[in-house]
């Protein structure tokens, strides 16, 4: 840890990549939030994947590896993966899980084609594109990350400006349609800023991983709240987080890929939150549940006791514990929790209602017959 | 007395793959009515709807509203979806919920501010879910759910209110609520459209009614129209009105 800081402060190229993947991950994170709301967790998937055969090409053409022209191959690849699979989905009767298939496995099979076919070409510049693949954030140079810092500052600007918008269109398209405004040009907005949030990150996290950098943030906010405006914050949070540390773990321990540990620090938080969120969390659910079937169980328990008491005009009448055999539900454990409730009096062998105990199962009882 | 038409349909035509869904509707809805449209189960009710709001674009037909084309007179008509179409686990609350109800008069990029808060909170208050304004909406039981949804209507202050079974899945007090509310809207001379599923209701809480299975069957007030002659040509079994009234 401190080898790492004392790293970071003198290491331009760790400092570059750590703004780098901190503002790849914030952004994927925001945009994020939209993909998972609107159902589409797999268009980003589709559509990184689908990038692939852009990178290809424009290689193949330019014949040199300019980052900037093979992402901008990618981006239009991508583009049209999205535009096929709406137009599938519109024009046909197959269901979107299934045309994000065809068009991610389509798409991707080619690139692979296409890469391999790349691989076997006499030319000393061809390596180095499987990088793409599963990124390799040490080669993101310092006008790479700025350009990703403009396109950060760019995306969350549009974000702000049209955040009525983009919360009414995910929330209720219909309804948006009758109020007058274009919810095609607003789905095209998100998908687009999508698009370029996956193409800047192909460079750091790869085609394969890049859903899992929309995704992971997004999700693992969503436990934590119920206002969209808190979970998309959260998400960047999140997602710049899972960035930052990520590559301080990857520059730390040797030649651990940096993507992929991006990926797997954004999957811990979704893990943690699953399971810690006190508003949907696993954890508090299953307590929720055990604490409900206790209470249930105390309260059958003193409404057996309350029909024998009834019988007895004293209802602080001891009782020896063994009638109690005929009722399974009891235990030492649950009588000693109903004294400590000053619902019974629990006198060795013997127990008795108390006032308390008999009007709350008194009231029970009531409750139930109504 | 001749009633101003609100609302006019003219041939509409609407298919879904080749299946038509509605044929060649002719329908006027007379300004003030409080009108239910009822016919079975895939007899085209909720897509009329949709095909009059333009959210379907139609095969054939025009619609106008107040004699000038839907688009030009958008702000006068406000929508209630069914409540089953959105998420309801969407991350917001009842009040923000409502608000949007504003956002076509702010128009683009513009954010809600105090004014339209007030008038959210003033529809909130009109449907009675006041107290419940910061609720997370997925914890709101459906009866609470369609008020949201009507609040968010109200807030549009329109002219004409289209409704798409706005008593499906709530409880008999919300029902009374929202149709208490239906009825005020009628009396401050609104036009309310309600796609309806319960007949036995129609008499008692509607004036107005059209029977409808992929053709329009008829049209009409409710004490004129509303028999077993009607019912029987809309559902095809044979319908003794004492057995619905």
């Amino acid at each position: 840890m401190e080898q790492y800081l004392e790293l970071l402060f003198k290491d331009y190229t760790l400092q570059i990549i750590t703004v780098g993947t901190a503002v790849l991950g914030a952004l994927c994170g925001v945009l994020g939030s939209f993909a998972v709301l609107r159902k589409q967790s797999l268009l980003g998937d589709a559509i990184s994947h689908a990038s692939l055969p852009g990178i290809a090409l424009v290689f193949l053409i330019l014949g040199v590896k300019d980052n900037n022209g093979l992402l901008l191959g990618a981006l239009a690849s991508g583009l049209i993966s999205a535009v096929f699979i709406k137009g599938i989905i519109s024009k046909t009767h197959l269901k979107s899980d299934t045309a994000l298939g065809i068009v991610l496995s389509t798409f991707f099979g080619f690139g692979m084609l296409l890469l391999t076919y790349i691989q076997k070409l006499p030319n000393a510049n061809q390596s180095g594109l499987e990088k793409y693949l599963f990124g390799q954030a040490a080669t993101l140079l310092a006008s790479d990350v700025w350009l990703m810092v403009a396109i950060t500052t760019i995306s969350v600007a549009i974000v702000l400006l049209f955040w009525k918008e983009f919360k009414i269109v995910l929330f209720d398209a219909d309804y948006t349609l009758t109020l007058g405004f274009n919810v095609k040009w607003v789905d095209t907005l998100i998908t687009s800023l999508i698009v370029v949030a996956i193409i800047m990150g192909l460079q750091t996290v790869g085609v394969v991983l890049m859903s899992a950098m929309l995704l992971a943030p997004a999700a693992a906010a969503r436990q934590w709240t119920n206002s969209l405006a808190t979970m998309v914050f959260l998400a960047g949070l999140f997602g710049a987080i899972s960035g930052v540390v990520g590559t301080a773990i990857s520059a730390s321990a040797n030649h651990l890929a940096t993507g992929p540990v991006i990926v797997l620090i954004a999957t811990g938080f979704v893990v943690f939150s699953f399971v810690f969120s006190p508003i949907r969390g696993l954890l508090f659910k299953q307590i929720k549940l055990w604490k409900n079937r206790n209470d249930l169980k105390l309260m059958k328990t003193l409404s057996f006791m309350y029909e024998i008491v009834k019988t007895h005009d004293n209802i602080s009448h001891p009782h020896k514990i063994q009638l109690l055999n005929n009722f399974q539900g009891y235990t030492k454990k649950s009588l000693k929790k109903l004294q400590s409730e000053d619902l019974i009096l629990l006198n060795k062998s013997n127990w008795s209602l108390t006032e308390k105990g008999y009007q709350v199962a008194k009231n029970l009882y009531s409750h139930q017959e109504s | 007395m001749k009633q101003k038409i609100a609302i006019a349909v003219d041939d509409l035509t609407v298919a879904y793959n080749y299946k038509p869904v509605l044929w060649d509707i002719d329908l006027q809805i007379p300004e003030g009515v409080l009108m239910a449209i009822v016919g079975p189960n895939g007899a085209g009710k909720s897509t009329l709807l949709k095909s009059i709001l333009n959210i379907i674009k139609p095969l054939a037909g025009s619609v106008s509203v107040y004699g000038k084309s839907y688009k030009k007179q958008r702000s006068l008509v406000a929508y209630v979806p069914q409540k089953g179409s959105v998420d309801w686990d969407f991350p917001t609350t009842a009040l923000d919920v409502v608000m949007m109800g504003t956002y076509g008069a702010l128009g683009w990029m513009k954010r809600p501010g105090i004014n339209e808060k007030k008038q959210a909170l003033e529809a909130l208050e009109k449907v009675g879910m006041l107290p419940f304004q910061n609720r997370q909406i997925s914890q709101l039981s459906g009866g609470q759910q369609q008020r949201i949804f009507l609040a968010r209507a109200l807030v549009q202050n329109a002219a004409i209110y289209f409704m798409d079974e706005p008593f499906q899945g709530v409880d008999a007090t919300t029902e009374k609520a929202i149709i208490q509310i239906l009825k005020e809207l009628r009396k401050a001379g609104k036009t309310v459209v309600v796609v309806h599923h319960d007949l036995q209701t129609v008499p008692e809480y509607f004036d107005w009614v059209t029977f409808l299975n992929v053709k329009k069957i008829a049209t009409g007030p409710v004490a004129d129209i509303f028999n077993d002659d009607n019912l029987t040509k809309t559902y095809g079994i044979n319908y003794k009105t004492s057995i619905v009234q």
